[in-house]
């Protein structure tokens, strides 16, 4: 199993989610989250206060699956998500060593 | 034969009304708006209390002090406890025989003396001890603004004698409060990160909504001190109009031509600045003169923020001398020059601004001094009462409202 943990652009959330559904994906798990790469902040100003604000607003969104879904998971991910300017995001694919279902004690694959 | 006017009295009452509104909620939430989210309710807290201690010290012996006889300086005793004010007790307008219910006078007045000393908190805001704040202002306001007031408006008072002009207090109210508030900002030292870290308000529509209910209640400040609901008063109601538009657009328009853009901070404190500006002018200057006095608010006001806030090196963290201090010069001094008839002023025919103007610049000075001078001391002596003006690093950095006052604004 694996975990994918994508930083996206807060607004193509909702492109994102229809393409994993669509995918076979029917639960994920959403928040907001500060970053930057290479998109640069911008700057604010109070009276006489000037400030750089580096953090940009992005969404994470994470996503469980099963090792045969990985690559059409990443895909659905990258074609929904993308814009093609700089600051669309990243997808992280960490190993994933167990999951549980809380309200049935089922595992792995059966909680997916 | 003296007479008491029904629709003066009437005048009066909604005036001081519309005065308390200016402080609460008006300036707490100006001032609230553009602290960090940690500290909005201590400056609640500070806007709050600091006025009430004002009146109610105003109550016992600050109207005194202020309004009654005694040397150039300082009133007398005669009214402690407002000793013999009774229902039947008069005070005088500026028109022979027209009088106020004395009671009227010294609750208006009182609102004056209030929000001077809530005014301060902006200086020294997001830093300094609660119970510090508390026993400056009961020092300052005894021995700053109840001299100044009474050298400006009382019976007796120097400055009064010497024929300064100040209609609604930029001498009294603003320049007062303004070096208060950056002689508190500069002992009690910069917040930390300052310079460094982002210090942002936290809620401009907040700031944006106290800056409002100020414009709005600036008209019972002005035109309530004509003391009549007369020409006077509609003079005084027209200029606090017409130079608060103005300080407004040109405080945008400059900061668009400078930083780019114009926001929403700089309309709010242009605002301020011009309703400051045309606050010791309101009665004599014109209507058009009162866009000149606004407008060139606007302008100096930004450059107060800006400019000579790097110059002074100080964290007057919400600009009460950047605003209040350098507007109300501004206007103290340019009442000099618009009361003129010339100018549409209602000054008399041999008014001569040259001359006008070397008194209200005296005005200016001695106010500055005066109370620069108190307010050094009597933080001082908070400090020494006390146990320290600024709290430990560790509170400044978890935030007031918990540290002191046991709340948080939001739970989200």
């Amino acid at each position: 199993m694996k975990m994918v943990s994508a930083i996206i652009k807060p607004f193509k959330l909702d492109e994102v989610r229809e393409a994993l559904n669509e995918a076979g994906i029917t639960g994920l798990t959403v928040t907001e989250v500060k970053g930057f790469g290479r998109q640069k902040g911008h700057t604010e100003l109070y009276r006489g206060a000037e400030y750089v604000v580096d953090f940009l607003p992005k969404v994470r969104v994470d996503v469980a699956v099963m090792d045969e879904q990985l690559d059409q998971v990443v895909d659905a991910i990258v074609q929904a998500a993308r814009t093609g300017k700089v600051g669309d995001g990243k997808i992280f694919v960490m190993p994933l060593e167990q999951v549980v279902r809380i309200r049935t004690g089922e595992t792995d694959a059966s909680a997916l | 034969m003296e007479m008491v006017n029904k629709g003066d009295v009437a005048w009066m009452l909604t005036s001081t009304l519309l005065v308390l509104m200016m402080v609460m909620p008006g300036l707490a939430l100006f001032y609230g708006g553009m602290v960090r989210a940690k500290n909005v309710l201590s400056v609640l807290m500070q806007v709050m209390t600091t006025f009430a201690l004002a009146v109610v010290l105003w109550a016992i012996y600050g109207y005194s002090l202020a309004f009654t006889e005694g040397n150039p300086y300082f009133g007398s005793f005669a009214k402690l406890f407002l000793s013999g004010v009774t229902l039947e007790s008069l005070a005088d307008t500026f028109s022979e025989g027209v009088k106020l219910p004395e009671m009227a006078f010294i609750a208006f007045q009182g609102t004056f003396a209030g929000i001077t000393a809530a005014l301060i908190v902006g200086g020294f805001a997001e830093r300094m001890r609660f119970s510090a704040v508390l026993v400056f202002t009961a020092i300052w306001l005894t021995f700053a603004y109840l001299p100044i007031a009474h050298m400006v408006w009382g019976p007796g008072g120097w400055l009064l004698g010497d024929g300064a002009l100040d209609f609604a207090g930029g001498t009294v109210v603003h320049i007062n409060a303004g070096i208060a508030g950056l002689v508190g900002a500069y002992l009690v030292g910069k917040r930390i990160g300052y310079g460094r870290e982002a210090l942002t308000p936290h809620s401009l529509p907040l700031t944006m909504v106290g800056a409002s209910l100020l414009w709005v209640g600036w008209f019972g400040f002005n035109a309530g001190s004509a003391l009549e609901a007369n020409s006077t008063a509609a003079l005084a109601f027209l200029n606090t109009l017409f130079a608060t538009a103005a300080a407004i657009l040109l405080w945008l328009a400059d900061e668009a031509l400078l930083k780019g853009k114009p926001s929403m901070l700089g309309g709010a404190s242009g605002a301020v600045a011009g309703l400051v500006a045309i606050t010791p002018a309101a009665g004599t200057v014109g209507p058009m003169g009162a866009l000149v006095i606004g407008a060139t608010a606007g302008v100096v006001g930004l450059w107060g923020v800006n400019q000579l806030k790097r110059w002074l090196g100080v964290d007057d963290a919400l600009d009460v001398f950047g605003v209040h201090g350098v507007c109300g010069i501004v206007g103290a001094l340019l009442t000099g020059v618009f009361t003129a008839p010339s100018l549409g002023g209602t000054g008399s025919a041999d008014f001569s601004i040259a001359s006008q103007l070397v008194i209200q610049a005296k005005g200016v000075i001695v106010t500055l001094v005066w109370s620069g001078v108190v307010s050094f001391v009597a933080y001082k002596i908070a400090a020494a009462l006390t146990g320290g003006l600024r709290v430990a690093e560790e509170e400044e950095r978890e935030g007031l409202d918990i540290v002191a006052h046991g709340e948080s604004g939001y739970r989200f």
